[in-house]
Parts: C-alpha cells; sequence; structure tokens
C-alpha cells in the first residue's frame, strides 16, 4: 500500500471511523513511516485548532432566555391550568363535603326531633298515659330503679304551677329513657330523660330551642343526660320547667 | 362524554413532551447558535435562525421518534431552515458534486506545507473557514467542531455514508488550500 493510501484512511483513523483493528494497522504504519507519521499530527493538530476556533461563536445569555421562555410558556400555561383545576376541584370537593354533612346532620336532626315529638303526641293519644301515676316525685323516681341504666332528680313543685301526672318507660333509637309528664294549666309537657351519647349530643347540642309542628320543644345537657321537653305550653313554661329541673339535680 | 378525558390526556401528554423537548434541546443551544452563526455570518439572522429552528423543533416533536438521533434532527431543522431563509438562499453557492465514497479524493501532501498547517493559528482558521462554500464549511463544523460520527452527519445533512465522506475530503482539501494560500501570502 503507497503512502498516498495510507493518508486516505488517516482522516477516518483520526475522525474514528474505522475498527480498533484497521485503527492498529494504521497506527504500526504511522510508527514506520516518517511521512505518515508527520502528516498524522498535522493533520491531528489541525483538526483540533479548527475544533477550537470553530466554537468562535456564543450567543446572547438574554437570547438565550428567550428562546428558553419561547419553548416554555406552553409547559407553564398547563402547569398553571392544572393547578387552578385541582384548586377549584379542592373547594368543590371542600364546599361539596360541608354542605353534605351539614345536610346529612339537618335530616338526621329533624329525624330526631320528629320521634321525639311522636313519642310525646303517642303518649298524648294513650289510653294509659303513664305506668306510674302519681305527683309524688318521691313515688315516680323509685318506679324507674332497676329499669334505666342512669337516675335523676325531680323538683319540689309545691310552689310552682306544674304538677307532675306521672312517668312511664320510652325508647329512642333503641336505647331506653324516662318520660316524665308534667301539667301547667291545662297543658301537657313531655319531658324526656336519656343518657346523652356523642349523637344526640351533636343533633341536639347543649342547649337548643326548636319549633315542631307548633310544639315547643328545648333539650339541654345535664351531668351526661339529655333532656328534652316536647309541649304545645308556651316558651315561657318550657324555660320554667326547665329551671326547676335543672336546679333539682344541683 | 369522551371528549373531557382525552382532552385531559392530550394535555397531560402536551405537557410531558414540552417538558422532554426542553430538556433534549436547550443543551444543544451553544452548538446550535454557533453553527448558526457560521451559516449565517451575522449575529442578527443568527439569532433569528435559532429562534425559528426551536419554534419548528417544538412544534414537529411529536413526529420525533423517541430512541433516534436528536441532535441529528434538530440540525436538520436548522439547516434546512438556513437554505429556506433570505440568507441561506443568498450564500448557498453548489459545490462540484459527489457521488459517493467511490469518488473519496485524498489529499496529496507536502510534509512541509502540512507543518505550516498545524501551526495555523484561529484568525487564520476562522478566515479560512469563512471563506469556505456553506457545504463544505458546515460539514467541516458537524465533523471538527461538534464531532459528529459520520453517520450522524449524514442524517442531519441528510445525504448518503458516501458522500458524507467525499465532501468531507473536499472540503477539508478546500480548507487546507486555503490556508496554505493565507499562511504562505502573509509569510512572503
Amino acid at each position: 500500500m503507497t503512502c498516498e493510501r495510507w493518508l486516505r484512511k488517516i482522516d477516518l483513523y483520526l475522525d474514528g471511523e474505522i475498527s480498533e483493528a484497521e485503527s492498529r494497522e494504521v497506527e504500526l504504519h504511522i510508527d514506520a513511516c516518517p511521512i505518515c507519521s508527520s502528516e498524522t499530527l498535522a493533520r491531528s493538530q489541525l483538526k483540533r485548532n479548527i475544533h477550537l476556533a470553530g466554537k468562535a461563536f456564543a450567543a446572547d445569555p438574554a437570547f438565550r432566555k428567550r428562546v428558553q421562555e419561547s419553548i416554555t410558556p406552553r409547559r407553564l400555561r398547563r402547569r398553571w391550568f392544572w393547578i387552578y383545576a385541582l384548586g377549584a376541584l379542592c373547594c368543590v370537593l371542600a364546599v361539596g363535603t360541608v354542605v353534605s354533612l351539614q345536610w346529612t346532620r339537618h335530616q338526621q336532626r329533624q329525624q330526631l326531633i320528629g320521634e321525639i315529638t311522636d313519642l310525646h303526641v303517642a303518649t298524648l293519644a294513650s289510653e294509659n298515659r303513664v305506668d306510674v301515676v302519681s305527683s309524688d316525685r318521691h313515688t315516680v323516681k323509685p318506679w324507674f330503679q332497676g329499669k334505666l341504666p342512669f337516675t335523676f332528680n325531680l323538683p319540689d313543685l309545691q310552689h310552682s304551677e306544674f304538677q307532675l301526672i306521672g312517668g312511664r318507660m320510652t325508647y329512642l333509637d333503641q336505647s331506653p329513657g324516662a318520660e316524665l309528664l308534667f301539667s301547667v294549666r291545662k297543658h301537657v309537657l313531655s319531658v324526656f330523660i336519656f343518657k346523652d351519647s356523642a349523637q344526640l349530643d351533636r343533633l341536639l347540642r347543649a342547649s337548643d330551642r326548636t319549633q315542631k309542628l307548633s310544639f315547643n320543644i328545648e333539650s339541654w345537657n345535664n351531668d351526661g343526660l339529655r333532656y328534652v321537653v316536647v309541649t304545645d305550653s308556651n316558651r315561657s313554661d318550657v324555660e320554667a320547667l326547665r329551671s326547676l329541673l335543672i336546679a333539682a339535680e344541683k | 362524554m369522551i371528549r373531557v378525558p382525552v382532552f385531559f390526556l392530550n394535555v397531560v401528554l402536551d405537557r410531558h413532551k414540552s417538558e422532554d423537548f426542553e430538556q433534549l434541546a436547550m443543551p444543544l443551544f451553544a452548538a446550535l447558535y454557533n453553527l448558526a452563526h457560521w451559516l449565517t455570518r451575522d449575529r442578527g439572522e443568527a439569532e433569528d435562525l435559532v429562534q425559528e429552528t426551536y419554534a419548528k423543533a417544538l412544534k414537529g416533536f411529536g413526529s420525533f421518534q423517541s430512541g433516534t438521533n436528536f441532535r441529528a434532527w434538530i440540525y436538520r431543522i436548522l439547516r434546512n431552515t438556513f437554505l429556506t431563509s433570505r440568507a441561506g438562499l443568498k450564500t448557498s453557492v453548489p459545490v462540484e458534486e459527489e457521488e459517493d465514497s467511490q469518488s473519496y479524493t485524498p489529499v496529496t501532501t507536502q510534509t512541509p506545507e502540512s507543518l505550516l498547517l498545524a501551526r495555523a493559528d484561529y484568525e487564520a482558521i476562522e478566515h479560512a473557514l469563512a471563506q469556505l462554500p456553506t457545504q463544505h464549511r458546515e460539514i467541516i463544523l458537524l465533523c471538527d467542531v461538534e464531532e459528529m460520527s459520520y453517520r450522524e452527519i449524514s442524517e442531519a445533512l441528510t445525504i448518503p455514508l458516501g458522500t458524507v465522506m467525499s465532501r468531507l475530503s473536499r472540503a477539508r482539501k478546500a480548507m487546507r488550500q486555503l490556508l496554505q494560500k493565507t499562511l504562505t501570502g502573509a509569510k512572503s
């Protein structure tokens, strides 16, 4: 092979475009041939100088920033879209959850008050309104002994308008409770006493007044017991009886 | 009812594509700008060329096949954009026709001249590169400056591998002649 033919391979060798075997062959020749050796060195240096001199132009950093921004807005817009969409979705879910919980609680509360009102109406409609008939609190209270998992005190009604009619067992949501009947003038008031629970407390709250079908209803918690008064009498009678019952527990 | 999920799916895919494009394209920015400047020989036109290249590449990124050579792909866009630009049409003078590797013509060398070429300073090289026809200049830049393989150059310039070898050989020969002319002129 003449030097001219070897020189043909030198560029491929310097460009890394020949196999390892061919490279070794070229290297062996270069070692033995002063002309090709000198030519390889010269071409290698020129190639290196072109590599360095060829990187002559650098872009303005501001231009680079402009280009980068021109390819990122779509991504940023999309990213903001997702952030907004996620935020909106979270808000809708949060509002939806709150509204749903409030609505469910309202429905449960209405149902509970409806059930208690029904108990009162059923008692009034019954021929035997009470199981223990007595105006004496010391007769009525002991009657509940062994029937309820709690006990309560009854007020002394001597100097009040109220009269104790008697009491009966009642049940609310499968829990036993006492229903006491009082009269004031010609009105009858039912006082329900249950062991308070988280659900009752959540639905009726600590002190709660409401009306249903013109019945005045008032509920309160006292020492772990839940009291609910239902009557067709006026609000002041309810307040007065409540005060008497609370005072009796002290 | 199907439109909403498809829309969101497209949004997700587009976002990922855009991020992928940025990750692939921005590391090549300096090299692309350098090549653009060498091709256009003007800072303003080089900036326009790079800007347009990025815009076209982003738009056409959907057609880019993952796993293939992104560098060659975006260089091809830059080069095609340049060739169809005002500057490209003005400066692009066709060089003699190359067939394939059979027409490869090695440079006949004389050692003293080779040694002279090896000592060519950056200024002389820049001057010679600027004097070269665009086709010769770009292939030398891709091979010696960007250190692309012949296969990458073949993809970037959309020419056969044999043509890469023959064109590169001719470009180097022309470069040597210009350098010799410059250096011997300066010497005398």
